[in-house]
């Protein structure tokens, strides 16, 4: 009985999360000691990498080859940007975007990070707060991720000194200040050794907070998504063309922040029209009020025209419809930027040609000082100015992720070269 | 009560499917939705249902039968589209042999690998610009690695090193003419996800995923079942156990495991503890070299 207990996890939340660091803070030990330690790696990926670490000449497994990557990495010694892992608790399911650390790494964080609710910073207790750390909270706090833990890892290696801890927490939280961070946890630990990362361990009883895990399994994260205003890109009208639905026109799509109640007024933009929702339905029933990120149809009182990429919008501050807007941009196509181009812009669920008009600045992410530049290459984080075709709706990005991101799109190869996050 | 707090993990992982079928549905011209009657498979067609009824769904299902197919699953294969009402294509790799487009060394080799070439052909054959399938990142590391909307040149080879960054959830569904994707609605659910799904929605599956008393031997460390494909060979024991598969594959190597769950709260409780990953402990073919679905992958395997 107390098996079937253990693992009633129905209720579980999820969260994702992004680990920023690199081999050298212990991040590949910290991400395979949650693994291990929550008993989520199973006997014969132990044993592959049991392998593995003899077949090197080590005397112990190495839980950071849990991480390891494909064939085609080791053969051309490169790093494919994020690998997904997944674990999970009675109280949580967890993901974890891994990123590489080194090459690329802004890339490669922004793209873990846009689906984040929280970073975990690895600083190495020898090191304290280094230039990348720096970067790594800039990089967190401008793809709007809620929650950071920074963790002050390698204790063991500094003597599990409580002086070492405070000196960082001090150095680093009047840097968080200057971002306007406002979730921080300082949580100091041995990945390596297992202390404070899903045991106590004996060794930090200073440290009175709790440890890694179960932070991430009681942080609130409710309050994440903007609740107050009502965001509905439309995806795909339904219309079921059969006799006893002739005139059904359902509006279907995800909720982007905020929630919605039958009888509600809606606006649809860019049109501007009211109507009143009539009915959500999903599946083969309905519901009183949907809420965000719920994937729902909603069908509304008055016969209007609106199709893919129409947005129904109700409460709060209303959304900016319009053809200019201002962005953070990270550029991340080998490809540079090139200003004679149009670009197609993906916004919710809209398509549309753009370009970007100007750029105010180039960001460098390890001093945070601006710098005038022409053009963008991979990696590059800047302020610019864009101009669409027809009018987005939009609204920034620090009060609707959802609603405030747009990557753009080469037209002639389709790669997907930059991300933008709306100011 | 707080609704918001009824959200859970598997409210949030079907929610994010239902959004990645519908933008296919909205983007790209002529979708097909891979449908073997696999548990993986099962769910899908539940997520497509929570996508797009009352209307019919905005592509057909497509089958790649082996001809290695548990029997159990093709008439449970045949049943649900039957059900479900909607069109159901099948294409074989026995008409790929006959054709002479598969060669095989022998009749009854495992059937896994040359499944991309009947899967490329009927991409042609239909002009199919994006594939829905069941895959998740859980399954293996090359997987782990995989957009959910993942990019396939006109041989319908996955590049590790090329793939589109995937930021938020904003896919990018465009192909030129013959490329496409294929597109993995349920990359974030782990096996265990599966299957408290299936408890919840009360999903029917193919009986072989319930223990049953079959006809096995070992080999090679697994157990396989006793079919025209897999016979006994000398100093091999031929033992009566009871079994469930939990994937249904290649029947020539695809391996049950001991159990006793007759039922899904069951198979949850063994899943919930069980200590070995679902390819590791059912497909034979995954285990010849570290990097094989790798390798498969990169040549238009599914």
């Amino acid at each position: 009985m107390s098996v079937v207990e253990n693992v009633g996890l129905e209720h579980a939340e999820l969260l994702r999360f992004i680990t920023a660091g690199s081999v050298d803070d212990g991040k590949s030990t910290l991400i395979g000691r949650l693994l291990h330690d929550s008993k989520s790696i199973f006997e014969d990926q132990l044993n592959a990498i049991a392998k593995t670490s003899n077949k090197r000449g080590m005397e112990k497994v190495d839980l950071s080859l849990l991480t390891d990557g494909l064939q085609a990495e080791r053969e051309q010694g490169i790093t494919i940007d994020v690998a997904y892992r997944y674990f999970t608790t009675p109280k949580r399911k967890f993901i974890i975007a891994d990123t590489p650390g080194h090459e690329q790494y802004t890339r490669n964080m922004v793209t873990g990070a846009s689906t984040a609710n929280l970073a975990i910073i690895l600083i190495d207790a020898r090191k304290g707060v280094l230039t990348q750390s720096r970067r790594h909270a800039y990089l967190a706090s401008l793809v709007g991720i809620p929650h950071l833990v920074v963790a002050i890892n390698k204790m063991d290696l500094v003597g599990y000194s409580e002086d070492v801890f405070n000196q960082i927490r001090t150095e680093f939280s009047a840097f968080l200040q200057g971002l306007g961070s406002r979730s921080v946890e300082y949580i100091p630990m041995s990945a390596l050794v297992g202390d404070m990362v899903v045991e106590r361990g004996d060794n930090l009883g200073w440290y009175s907070g709790q440890p890694l895990l179960d932070y991430l399994e009681t942080i609130d994260i409710k309050q994440d998504v903007n609740t107050h205003d009502f965001r509905f890109p439309v995806q795909w009208v339904s219309r079921p063309q059969t006799e006893a639905m002739h005139d059904f026109r359902g509006y279907m799509g995800r909720i982007e922040s905020g929630s919605v109640h039958v009888g509600d007024t809606v606006t649809v933009l860019p049109s501007g029209l009211t109507s009143r929702v009539k009915e959500i339905l999903f599946y083969n029933g309905t519901l009183e009020t949907a809420f965000a990120p719920q994937s729902v149809t909603l069908t509304i009182e008055d016969h209007l025209d609106i199709s893919r990429g129409d947005m129904l919008v109700n409460g709060g501050e209303p959304p900016r419809v319009t053809r200019e807007f201002d962005a953070m941009l990270c550029w991340l196509s080998e490809q540079s930027f090139d200003p004679g181009r149009k670009y197609i812009v993906k916004h919710t669920t809209h398509m549309i040609k753009g370009l970007i008009a100007r750029i105010d600045y180039r960001v460098d992410i390890n001093t945070m000082n601006h710098e005038v530049v022409d053009a963008l290459t991979m990696n590059d984080i800047a302020r610019i100015g864009i101009k669409v075709q027809q009018p987005l709706v939009i609204d920034a990005y620090t009060q609707n992720r959802g609603t405030g991101c747009f990557i753009l799109i080469d037209e002639v190869s389709n790669n997907t070269v930059a991300a933008g996050m709306i100011c | 009560m707080n609704q918001r707090s009824y959200f859970t993990h598997l409210d949030a992982l079907e929610s994010e499917a239902i959004h990645i079928m519908r933008e296919v549905a909205a983007e790209c011209t002529n979708p097909v939705l891979l449908f073997s009657g696999g548990k993986d498979s099962v769910v899908l067609l539940r997520l497509a249902e929570k996508a797009f009824r009352p209307s019919r769904f905005p592509f057909p299902l497509m089958h790649i039968d082996t001809g290695h197919n548990f029997p159990e699953v093709i008439e449970f294969r045949d049943y649900r589209a039957k059900e479900l009402g909607e069109r159901l294509i099948v294409r074989s790799m026995e008409d790929s042999i006959q054709r002479g487009r598969v060669v095989l060394r022998s009749g009854n080799q495992s059937r896994n690998p040359f499944q991309s070439i009947t899967l490329l052909d009927a991409i042609e054959e239909f002009g199919f610009d994006a594939c829905i399938g069941g895959a998740r990142r859980d399954e293996e590391k090359a997987r782990a690695k995989e957009r959910i909307f993942s990019f396939r040149d006109e041989f319908g080879q996955w590049d590790p090193k090329n793939q589109r960054p995937e930021l938020w959830s904003l896919y990018n569904t465009r192909t030129h003419p013959g490329e496409n994707i294929r597109v993995f609605p349920i990359s974030n659910w782990t096996e265990l996800d599966i299957w408290e799904y299936i408890g919840r929605e009360q999903l029917e599956i193919p009986s072989i995923y319930f223990a049953h008393e079959r006809e096995v031997i070992v080999r090679d460390n697994g157990l396989l079942p006793i079919s025209y494909l897999v016979q006994p060979k000398a100093g091999e024991h031929v033992q009566n156990m009871m079994v469930r598969f939990r994937t249904v594959g290649d029947m020539s190597c695809t391996c049950p495991v001991a159990s006793h769950a007759k039922n899904v709260e069951e198979i949850i409780a063994e899943t919930a503890l069980t200590r070995i990953t679902e390819r590791g402990a059912t497909r034979m073919d995954d285990q010849t070299s570290e990097a094989s679905m790798e390798l498969r992958k990169r040549e238009g395997y599914f």
